[in-house]
């Protein structure tokens, strides 16, 4: 970079009040090279959130009243919009099959389930569940860059984004340098999602967060515009294996942040909350948030979606109860 | 000077914890007299709903924890209700019993405790057997626990009845919503203060009041409770369970109303009628036609 050529400061970008727009900076920068990626520099200051503020209206959402027809279309919906997972140490092949049947049948005494949205697997397992679901419209999605903790070396997470889609993953979960972006490293956070995106292909990138981690709805919101700027289609909040995961607030505040993208662009990006959510209750909840922050134009498994591996069941057990007029037991409904 | 009367609020026992019903009703308790003595949660099919899921997270330990170990907590029971002996002599007395009577209630009660604390770790062996079969086999059966019991509480013994329904249960390791007499529903509270004092694990007992009317049938329908209990039910709502705890096939007990202050009403049966007995056939080596020696 010559010297003659600022740096872009990054603390600076983030005091603007408005949106840099790309081509001002590509004039700017036209002839200069290396060239600093021009969707980094359109990232507009993220606001600083209310905690106080959005608890209180998290918990508005808790007090909505949903019964009978809405419910039950509430919680087929929730089925729908579930990414059925395993990722485990122990998972297994029979494990991986076992889940790709649930995921087309989840309770056959009861005609007419949706199936869920898609199975979220290991890339290990991606092969195996694309000769289970062959053409099913249940999608694959795979984790990759070394999840859960994304500790690797950037050659590392590319081959593992390109493996999980040669294998057939329709989406893949990416998971963020946490220890960079505390690091004040936001540059290197923006990159890897950037170079990841472009491993991906056709395939859906969803950015895990890992919110539990971010400690601060700040750092959330941050990270969020990053990962939205950097060309994610989902952002999700948690990877499971760490606790806090996705609370209402936290899923909120990127609700928040996907609202202001879409406001400003027109470009829908969408949710995924992770981890945590394994009532049909806090999945209703969340249906409600979404649609009083986003509208119902999110209100399909393309823009919102639950990752989750125990939620599937109190949702049909709730279903079963709204049907028989009798409380339900584990029993009767199948683990994988 | 006078001081402001400080009223003891009767709560439910849920999980190891003491909510309000989730239906924010109570129904006023009178006393002989007919003065109002207390108010009591009158508990909803919601409140029967979250008691079992209670119940049901407890089970898995509280069945798998050492025999031993069981007695030692249902024998703390006794040793904490015996420490507060005055306290339940005086609320029974508030609900009508003579003064006389109410001691006995409360002594037998501990006693009756204590005798189901030794049972802990003794009716394994006798209920189990190795039974003799025709074939290579080792053939066992052994008492398990049925799971999630609903117990209907004896209405007109209010401390004695509910212990001796409720202590055989746990001590044979299920986990238990009891719906207290409507009638006499204080010592019931107190109970469960005393359960909670007791190293009983949360959500091994759990306590509800209010109308059988209203709890029995959320809880003789529920999928996840395994069986039913109760002693000298109306016949009507006794003919109602009985279709309910049909569906998936709950093991239906009825006492009929007796004087549970006889000792002939304790026994190792109290405990029998809520195990299932496994048997299990274990292949054995059968060397030159030799017979098993079991």
């Amino acid at each position: 970079m010559g010297s003659t050529i600022p740096t872009v400061n990054f603390d600076w970008i983030s005091f603007s009040t408005e949106c840099v727009s790309l081509t001002e900076f590509g004039f700017f920068y036209g002839m200069s090279k290396p060239k600093p990626s021009p969707q980094f520099l359109s990232i507009p200051a993220s606001p600083s959130i209310d905690k106080v503020g959005v608890e209180e209206r998290c918990a508005r959402f808790q007090t909505r009243s949903i019964k009978n027809d809405a419910k039950m279309q509430g919680l087929k919906m929730v089925l729908n919009m579930i990414d059925l997972t395993t990722l485990e140490g122990k998972d297994t092949p029979g494990k991986v099959r076992q889940m790709c049947y649930k995921a087309q049948h989840l309770h056959d005494s009861y005609p007419g389930l949706p199936t869920v949205a898609a199975v979220c697997v290991y890339p290990s397992m991606v092969g195996i569940a694309r000769k289970e679901l062959k053409d099913s419209i249940v999608k694959i999605a795979s984790v990759s860059t070394a999840f859960p903790s994304g500790q690797a070396p950037m050659s590392v997470k590319l081959e593992d984004t390109r493996f999980a889609v040669s294998e057939g993953a329709d989406e893949i979960d990416m998971v963020i340098s946490r220890g960079k972006f505390l690091a004040g490293e936001h540059n290197f956070v923006f990159d890897e999602i950037a170079a990841i995106k472009e491993a991906c292909g056709k395939a859906r990138l969803k950015v895990i967060l890992e919110t539990g981690e971010l400690s601060t709805l700040d750092n959330v919101r941050r990270a969020s515009d990053i990962a939205i700027h950097a060309g994610a289609d989902f952002i999700k909040t948690s990877t499971g294996k760490i606790q806090p995961a996705a609370t209402m607030q936290v899923t909120y505040t990127m609700l928040m942040a996907i609202r202001d993208h879409y406001d400003r662009t027109g470009i829908m990006i969408g949710m995924k909350p992770a981890g945590g959510i394994s009532t049909s209750k806090l999945a209703l909840h969340n249906l409600v948030m979404v649609k009083e922050v986003l509208g119902e134009k999110w209100l399909s498994n393309e823009w919102f979606r639950f990752g989750a591996s125990s939620l599937a069941n109190d949702v049909l057990m709730q279903i079963m109860k709204t049907e028989t007029g009798l409380y339900q037991s584990p029993e009767y409904f199948s683990m994988d | 000077m006078t001081r402001l009367q400080v009223l003891k609020t009767y709560k439910l026992f849920i999980g190891g914890q003491f909510p309000r019903t989730e239906s924010g009703r109570y129904y006023a308790l009178h006393g002989k007299d007919g003065i109002a003595i207390a108010n009591v949660c009158l508990s909803s099919r919601k409140d029967a709903r979250n008691a079992v899921v209670a119940a049901r997270k407890a089970f898995g330990s509280w069945s798998e924890r050492s025999a031993f170990n069981r007695g030692q907590i249902v024998y703390r029971i006794a040793e904490m209700l015996e420490g507060r002996r005055s306290q339940f002599i005086e609320e029974l007395q508030l609900m009508g019993l003579t003064a006389a009577n109410a001691a006995k209630e409360v002594d037998a009660s501990v006693d009756r405790i204590v005798y189901y604390a030794g049972w802990c770790d003794k009716y394994q062996q006798i209920l189990s057997a190795v039974n003799p079969v025709a074939s290579s086999h080792f053939n066992f059966s052994v008492a398990e626990a049925t799971g999630v019991v609903g117990i209907i509480a004896p209405e007109e013994s209010p401390l004695l009845g509910l212990v001796s329904l409720l202590i055989p249960a746990i001590a044979g390791g299920n986990t238990v919503v009891v719906i207290a007499s409507e009638k006499y529903p204080l010592s019931a509270v107190t109970l469960a203060e005393v359960i909670h004092s007791s190293d009983v694990p949360g959500g091994v007992v759990n306590i509800l009041t209010g109308t059988a009317d209203e709890l029995v049938p959320p809880l003789a329908s529920h999928l996840d409770v395994n069986a039913m209990t109760s002693s000298g039910l109306s016949a009507d709502i006794a003919r109602a369970m009985q279709v309910q705890a049909a569906d998936n096939v709950k093991r239906v007990v009825r006492y009929s109303a007796m004087d549970w202050s006889k000792p002939s009403t304790q026994g190792l049966s109290m405990i029998e009628d809520l195990q299932e007995i496994k048997t299990t056939w274990h292949p054995i080596e059968n060397i030159g036609g030799a017979t098993s020696s079991y």
